[in-house]
């Protein structure tokens, strides 16, 4: 089996810590993990601010460059929804049927692809997961708090296996951050109001590190707990599965 | 109207934007708490949403069906193309009977026509009934939210206003005292009333009967009591048989404010005798819309008002923000079909968490339509040229690995050796109440390449 790593464009140029986990924590579990050097980025920023046509050299080139491999895996639950949700942007092929097909979230692929059980990480600590939207309603990593039915998290389940850990409850299991790309800049307001719940909630139950699958949110929060100099460590979910006794 | 400049305004007093939020949330949560003690729960959105669909896919039987049953019951039918017309009609019918007093229960769609103001310019005094809307009358505010209008007040306001309106103590906020001067205040209204109109939440083209949910019974109070019901309705209301009611009925309050069911469905088939019944059935853009394959689906819609209760950005924004009727994710993706130019902001007030979607009774995929409308309001150039043409230039950078490898490094490197002040300045919104990440001297990219050369 071999699994291209997929490396979201910010994770590269502004995260390479998140990178390395993830290249080390499917290693670890014994997989033939190549990261294409030709990749550059999903093409989602561009679509969600309305421009879906400026989107379609980077998905086209996405195609070519993650054809052929068995899976593609990346830290990152919101690129691989556009990936898998939106590329109908490209004409279709069985190129891009497979590409779409084949990528998955790295939590998705510990999950199903591994095994939730061959996680063996160490890390001591009070963790709040922040469940990223794309990941959850639109992967359905686990079963959001709108709809009816049996709950299940698919990172939680990850988390679980974590000697050490213990995961702190939320007032607010799944509500957005903020984020949301160009809404973060363009809807400043409410965005940054929206991040500063989200933070409250997660020291307001004792959370010493905040994780979730999305760099993206992680970076919107970590932004504002770096300048209102609170006590609280953003860590990206891979981080914290790579994580081993010293 | 630009939505980031009004929630930019609401957010001034943080505090009360808590306390808005924390309250709609709360809404949330009975939601939440009802929906589940129901187990089939997920099936019923399911079979709600497939009537819905099978009832636009053929919307002129149904509607002429509708008509035929209604008018045999003795009902007067009229049809209305837009808002202007609709009024009209009113009017018309008031005229007639010479009605110098309206009593209105609640009726998005009147708000939707601007009603109120049209027949107060022919001297026709209209009193909303439902206490929600009869305080923002009272303040002469539009409704902030479709099922609870008054809900950006507090207590103290609306304390405020009744001592000043209804004549109640000053500085009294005890919501009990508060609602029974209202009560009060409104029996007279009924009883001096010369006609009733009410909206419709449901109507049936089998029985050619209509259904209105009210928690005051202020509906019945004004129907049963005037000599003259108008019923006004949007097009998008009917369902085909009695039996799907029932569907509807137990998701409609369950979704809206948490309670099992509303207080009152009213049913309706036939005017008393002696009285007369009107129904209006209102197009007014409907037609347009159903005709947009995209966004057909927003016509399932049956006002519920969960949408806003769950959207993080309405319970952060206030109703008035989005400059709509119908405020919150359902009217970010009425609006644009309305006006798109006036409205373009609205597909943008949203993170696209998809949360609306999920907690819709009828399954209309909110946030998929608010994206499509921003490849809309996109290409028909209401984007604004800065926003376009840095899309264009992200797009061109991130199809071309050299260019893409290029600028991360120049900008990671601009990142660590510039100023702080040039950094963090006016011209930089994400650093207005946000830091930046630390640029690392590496990629990823980097470090991998180092590392394979190592091997």
């Amino acid at each position: 089996m071999k699994i291209a790593l997929f490396i979201p464009c910010y994770i590269d140029q502004f995260y390479p810590q998140v990178g390395i986990a993830s290249l080390q924590l499917l290693q670890k579990l014994g997989y033939d993990v190549e990261f294409p050097l030709n990749q550059t980025c999903c093409g989602q920023p561009m679509a969600n601010s309305g421009c879906e046509r400026d989107s379609i050299a980077a998905a086209r080139h996405f195609v070519e460059v993650f054809s052929g491999y068995d899976y593609i895996v990346g830290p990152s639950g919101s690129c691989v929804y556009f990936v898998r949700k939106h590329y109908h942007i490209l004409p279709p092929s069985d190129a891009l049927t497979q590409v779409q097909t084949r990528t998955l979230d790295i939590c998705e692929f510990l999950y199903q692809i591994a095994g939730p059980e061959k996680i063996r990480a160490f890390f001591p600590a009070k963790v709040g997961l922040h469940a990223s939207c794309h990941g959850l309603r639109g992967l359905h990593l686990g079963k959001g708090s709108e709809l009816m039915g049996d709950a299940f998290s698919i990172q939680e389940s990850l988390l679980h296996r974590v000697e050490g850990l213990e995961l702190v409850p939320l007032d607010r299991s799944d509500e957005c951050c903020g984020f949301g790309g160009t809404f973060s800049v363009s809807e400043t307001a409410v965005s940054v109001k929206m991040g500063n719940d989200r933070v409250k909630d997660h020291l307001n139950h004792g959370a010493e590190v905040l994780t979730g699958g999305d760099m993206s949110c992680l970076m919107h929060l970590e932004g504002l707990i770096r300048r209102q100099k609170k006590n609280l460590r953003v860590m990206h979910i891979v981080e914290i599965l790579n994580q081993t006794r010293a | 109207m630009n939505h980031s400049t009004e929630a930019k305004k609401f957010n001034r007093d943080e505090l009360r934007t808590t306390w808005h939020d924390q309250t709609l949330w709360h809404v949330r949560q009975k939601r939440d708490a009802v929906a589940h003690a129901v187990p089939e729960w997920e099936s019923l959105r399911e079979l709600a949403s497939q009537i819905k669909a099978h009832t636009l896919s053929r919307l002129d039987v149904y509607l002429e069906e509708f008509e035929k049953n209604a008018t045999a019951n003795g009902i007067q039918i009229h049809w209305a193309e837009d808002a202007n017309a609709h009024n009209r009609i009113v009017a018309d019918i008031l005229q007639k009977h010479k009605v110098r007093k309206l009593v209105k229960s609640k009726s998005m769609l009147t708000e939707e026509c601007h009603l109120n103001p049209f027949l107060e310019k022919q001297g026709i005094e209209v009193i909303d009934t439902d206490l929600g809307e009869r305080i923002v009358q009272l303040a002469q505010e539009p409704p902030s939210h479709i099922v609870l209008p008054a809900i950006h007040k507090k207590k103290e306001e609306i304390g405020v206003l009744f001592h000043e309106k209804l004549g109640t103590e000053a500085g009294a906020t005890d919501p009990q005292y508060l609602t029974e001067a209202a009560r009060q205040h409104l029996r007279q209204q009924f009883l001096s009333a010369d006609a009733a109109l009410t909206g419709v939440n449901f109507a049936i083209a089998e029985t050619g009967g209509f259904v209105v949910c009210t928690n005051e019974g202020n509906a019945d109070m004004g129907v049963h009591l005037a000599p003259v019901h108008i019923a006004s309705m949007g097009i998008e209301k009917l369902i085909p048989k009695l039996a799907h009611l029932g569907v509807f009925l137990r998701l409609l309050a369950r979704s809206a404010t948490g309670q099992p069911v509303t207080t009152y469905s009213s049913h309706f088939f036939r005017p008393v005798a002696g009285k007369e019944m009107h129904i209006i059935l209102v197009d007014n853009g409907r037609t347009e819309q159903l005709g947009r394959e995209d966004f057909r689906r927003s016509l399932h819609c049956i006002r519920c008002g969960a949408c806003m209760n769950t959207c993080p950005v309405y319970r952060r924004s206030g109703g008035y923000s989005y400059g709509s009727t119908v405020p919150g994710p359902i009217g970010s993706i009425l609006s644009p079909g309305i006006d798109l130019k006036k409205y373009s902001s609205l597909p943008f007030a949203s993170t696209l968490c998809g949360s609306c979607s999920d907690v819709c009774p009828v399954k209309i995929d909110i946030h998929v339509q608010l994206y499509k409308w921003r490849q809309i309001i996109a290409e028909e150039g209401h984007l604004g040229k800065g926003k376009k043409l840095s899309m264009n230039m992200a797009g061109r950078l991130l199809g071309s690995q050299k260019a893409y490898q290029w600028a991360g490094k120049v900008g990671r490197m601009a990142l660590r050796i510039l100023p702080r002040f040039v950094i963090y300045n006016g011209l930089n919104p994400w650093g207005k109440d946000r830091e930046l990440p630390v640029p690392p001297r590496q990629s990823f990219r980097d470090w991998y390449i180092k590392r394979e050369n190592e091997k």
